[in-house]
């Protein structure tokens, strides 16, 4: 019989509404994704000046990264390289692409080209967290709970995890949702069943499609 | 000086540095303003699409982009 794994913590930032383990922390309704992102970052005092060079998916992955693991994840009880993350979204990295080649009509901006791949979100959170585990960025049409699901708890019973971020960053233009999990085996007091429908059908939340 | 701190604060996109808080013998790397690798590309490429100015040789780099002053030397040496 498998081990049961959990969700501790869980972040989502849609709609222009930031939210945590479904309580509304933040809202800045009627502003356009960049200026959004920014107020974010500004609201919850954040001090890594390094934010404001990412490109947009960075921006909305590292923060909604940030306010899931803060005081929710206690990164010292594990390994670096057995906590790994496993994202997935439907546009890749196509808002940055679209930028870099306006870029490259004039001059090519390698500021911006170094964005263009989904995964370097990964990498930002990693590099901010000192993660070292498996990496995964999946481009799905729509989130494929099952999948997402059913790979997470396949990486946790091999052993390749002890603990991960599992979820949905979108961003195309001024449409964007994050939504994360952290994946455990170990419970809290707040804690849920990492299941299929506590991903599919999170509480409180829509169905993460945009 | 001041237009060319102007044009690196939106070049690299650092808004949350000011263009007059750069100091004009301030290190623009690592310990000083904190800028990196992919950063001295973009200062290529300011120095190209403003000046006009091709950085052949590689290795003026560390040189040319050490501060605001070196490169504002550095662009002047090249105009004239």
């Amino acid at each position: 019989m498998t081990e049961p794994l959990y969700i501790t913590a869980s972040c989502s930032i849609a709609e222009n509404v930031v939210a945590k383990d479904n309580k509304i922390l933040f809202a800045n309704k009627g502003t356009a994704a960049q200026p959004f992102l920014v107020s974010v970052y500004e609201h919850f005092a954040f001090n890594y000046p390094r934010f404001y060079k990412m490109d947009n998916l960075c921006k909305l992955g590292w923060l909604a990264a940030e306010i899931l693991l803060d005081q929710s994840f206690d990164k010292t009880i594990y390994d670096p390289g057995d906590v790994g993350l496993l994202i997935a979204n439907r546009s890749s990295s196509l808002d940055t692409d679209i930028r870099y080649f306006e870029t490259v009509k004039t001059m090519a901006s390698p500021a911006l080209f170094v964005y263009t791949l989904p995964n370097i979100v990964l990498g930002e959170i990693c590099i901010r967290h000192h993660f070292k585990g498996e990496n995964d960025f999946f481009i799905f049409d729509q989130f494929e709970a099952g999948f997402m699901h059913q790979y997470t708890a396949h990486l946790f019973a091999t052993g390749a995890l002890q603990a991960g971020i599992c979820g949905w960053l979108e961003i195309m233009g001024n449409n964007f949702n994050a939504r994360l999990w952290m994946v455990e085996k170990k419970t809290s007091p707040n804690a849920v069943l990492f299941t299929e429908e506590n991903i599919h059908h999170p509480p409180g939340q829509p169905y993460p499609t945009d | 000086m001041t237009d060319l701190k102007r044009q690196i604060v939106e070049q690299l996109n650092l808004q949350h540095v000011k263009p007059e808080d750069i100091g004009d013998d301030q290190p623009l790397f690592v310990e000083g303003l904190g800028l990196d690798s992919i950063d001295a590309l973009e200062l290529i490429v300011l120095l190209q699409q403003q000046y006009n100015i091709k950085l052949n040789n590689a290795e003026d780099g560390p040189k040319v982009f050490q501060t605001v002053r070196t490169m504002a030397d550095y662009i002047k040496k090249q105009q004239s």
